[in-house]
């Protein structure tokens, strides 16, 4: 797997600056996700992840640089834009649709995948009927394929906090995504949790044939399934390699040893 | 977290199944009650006994009933802005308005310069001037130009956050009418006759072909009369299928895809935009979809009152409609319905009626329906004291809204930046 990840890939950002007044929250940033590779995005609080992340999302433009998904030019568009080109993602504090059922959030996520106009819906027609059909097939197979099946016809605030993580991602997967992004998904999770979910990252990345970035706090998650590590701090790009490179990255251990004692680098 | 979830769920039906036989509930009740109410008004009252009749006709004259319909379209299509899409619009009166002034465009002699006159499946006497299309084609006309107009209006606004937006369509709901007070005279034409308003209105007819009449007994039911001020019967059947109309679009639409992105945007936005909805685009059609309805109760309430003065449309229509809403329960069409009918027979007959029984009895001489806002002002803030999801709510919000609020236990853990 590893020898093969860099022969294409499935999203580039290329020399990313994000300016807020005078403040450089990210500064020319480069980054790859090669196609079907795992890869992470960590450092310390405040090392601009998540402005990063937004910028890849769409929901800040680059002060300058360039995102490319696929062979698409995707910057500055619009989040919804973005999403239907490819791009699915979770949310660091779950932002499920929390009075609609499991199913409902998934469907909701098909949205830029129907068709169906107002006088269709209204009227019900064949293609509209079909099309509920299989959105709500494709729900129920998304869901199962998370492990949260039996809860369909739920309302995703009553899931567990565990489910209701597994629901998110379904909902990213709904959009048939190239690229996933999870944004701390071990956040609240105890060890046993972390590592079942480890797994679940790379079951899905080998049956939904998709890359998939992570920012992650948990570095016993990074490390384990991160084929790729990139290590932010204070908006600039200090390391990027492969676990056992950024292990022992003496500017890696600086930076988080720097910040916040004993986090991170024992590890 | 995982003790919330309640273990019985599992065995019971799926929550779409539930929710199609309670909608199945409703729309039979409600069938069951407008039919009803013809038969009544049609056959049992004039049987009744003389006070048997004044008591009906104090109290819940059919009149008031055909106002109460014209606010039910109305109240339905501001849910679909407001409780489908969680828009708040404070405006909606200026989409009465032009719904309104459509009819009046369309179905009187206002037009005179053009002398001949312009018919089309009409029920009005031959050889007017003006133009008299047929009721229903105004109708549609009327929706379609009132969504037209949702779009010109939503197109810049609809970016504004909440209170903003609120604002901005405050200000929209008063221009509106403000044009059809001013519009006497644009550059020398007269668009609108100003605070004469557009009066009389074409008599409409319930079908534009088949027979005048048909007569069941002592009764004889319109079919393609034309009506006047006071066939009320025949215009509650005409109004009855308008708001059934109505109501039957903003269920299904509900059920649809572009329900589903309304409710997403409604939980969150921003979620909503990262999973593929194209905030704007849906925005924009629960606004036209709403303006449109608008546009429906408009020309239903030109034809009850067989004429369009633009001091009728004025905030407070806004206000109320909100009122109906929020007091039946917002995004339960059938909560709304209920609110728009309880509301709007008070409004025009309750309370007069009950003011004048009071005085009567205690010898008082009060002015009742000069205190009606302070009645729904009080309704408004006991709901929220007592009852903020509404009399009926939707199955969604009653669990949320009855539960103490947690958002900002939860904000706390969030760590968002």
């Amino acid at each position: 797997m590893t020898a093969n990840v860099d022969t294409r890939n499935a999203l580039v950002a290329d020399g990313i600056t994000v300016r807020f007044g005078g403040l450089v929250a990210v500064r020319d940033v480069s980054f790859t996700i090669p196609e079907r590779g795992i890869v992470s995005l960590i450092g310390p609080n405040g090392a601009g992840k998540t402005t990063f992340f937004n910028v890849l999302t769409g929901l800040y433009r680059p002060t300058t640089g360039s995102v490319t998904l696929g062979d698409r030019d995707i910057t500055g568009q619009s989040p919804h834009k973005i999403a239907q080109l490819g791009m699915g993602r979770t949310f660091q504090n779950i932002r499920l649709f929390g009075l609609m059922t499991a199913a409902e959030n998934v469907m909701v996520a098909m949205h830029s995948h129907t068709t169906s106009n107002l006088l269709q819906i209204v009227a019900r027609t064949r293609h509209n009927r079909k099309e509920e059909r299989d959105s709500r097939d494709f729900a129920l197979e998304l869901l199962d394929f998370v492990g949260v099946g039996k809860h369909a016809d739920e309302y995703a605030r009553n899931l567990s906090y565990g489910d209701q993580r597994r629901l998110e991602v379904a909902r990213a997967l709904a959009l048939r995504p190239q690229v996933l992004l999870l944004d701390e998904p071990t956040a609240g999770m105890n060890p046993q949790e972390s590592a079942v979910f480890v797994d679940f990252v790379r079951r899905v990345r080998e049956e939904r044939n998709l890359s998939i970035l992570l920012i992650e706090h948990d570095m016993s998650v990074v490390m384990r399934v991160s084929e790729r590590i990139t290590v932010l701090d204070q908006g600039e790009k200090i390391a990027e390699g492969g676990p056992d490179d950024i292990r022992n990255n003496p500017r890696v251990v600086e930076a988080y040893l720097g910040r916040t004692g004993t986090e991170g680098s024992a590890r | 977290m995982a003790l919330s979830t309640p273990e019985a769920v599992e065995t019971a039906p799926a929550k779409s199944d539930i929710a199609a036989s309670h909608t199945r509930r409703w729309a039979l009740w409600f069938a069951a009650i407008a039919v009803f109410v013809w038969v009544f008004y049609t056959f049992a009252l004039p049987n009744l006994g003389s006070s048997g009749q004044t008591i009906v006709r104090e109290w819940m004259p059919l009149g008031s009933v055909n106002e109460a319909l014209v606010w039910v379209i109305c109240a339905v299509g501001l849910n679909i802005v407001v409780g489908y899409a969680g828009l708040l619009d404070l405006g909606f009166v200026a989409f009465w308005a032009i719904g309104g002034y459509t009819a009046g465009w369309f179905m009187s002699n206002f037009f005179n310069q053009i002398s001949n006159g312009f018919y089309f499946l009409s029920a009005a006497p031959p050889n007017q001037p003006g133009i008299h299309l047929n009721v229903w084609l105004v109708l549609g006309l009327a929706g379609l130009i009132c969504a037209g107009a949702g779009i010109i209006i939503g197109a810049p606004t609809l970016r504004l956050k909440s209170d903003y937006l609120a604002l901005v369509t405050l200000g929209f709901g008063e221009i509106i009418p403000q044009v059809f007070l001013n519009g006497a005279d644009i550059r020398g034409f007269n668009l609108t006759n100003g605070a004469l308003g557009i009066s009389p209105l074409d008599n409409v007819s319930p079908l534009p072909f088949g027979p005048s009449t048909i007569a069941i007994g002592d009764a004889s039911i319109a079919i393609s009369k034309p009506l006047g001020p006071f066939d009320t019967t025949a215009k509650y059947v005409m109004f009855v299928l308008v708001a059934a109309f109505a109501v039957f679009v903003s269920l299904r639409i509900r059920e649809g895809r572009l329900g589903r992105a309304w409710l997403a945007i409604r939980e969150d936005e921003l979620a909503a935009s990262m999973m593929g909805v194209p905030l704007m685009r849906s925005k924009l059609a629960a606004y036209a979809v709403g303006a449109f309805m608008g546009g429906l109760g408009g020309v239903v309430y030109a034809v009850h009152n067989n004429s369009v003065f633009p001091d009728r449309f004025n905030f407070a229509i806004s206000i109320i409609l909100l009122a109906m809403v929020v007091l039946g329960g917002m995004g339960n069409v059938w909560g709304v319905i209920v609110g728009a009918l309880v509301l709007a027979w008070f409004n025009s007959t309750g309370l007069p009626q009950f003011g004048d029984s009071f005085n009567q009895q205690f010898g008082t001489d009060i002015n009742f329906p000069s205190y009606n806002y302070l009645f729904f002002g009080s309704i408004l803030v006991l709901m929220m004291l007592f009852r903020r999801e509404g009399l009926f709510p939707e199955t969604r919000t009653r669990q949320v809204l009855q539960e103490a609020e947690r958002s900002d236990a939860e904000e706390l853990d969030g760590g968002e930046v």
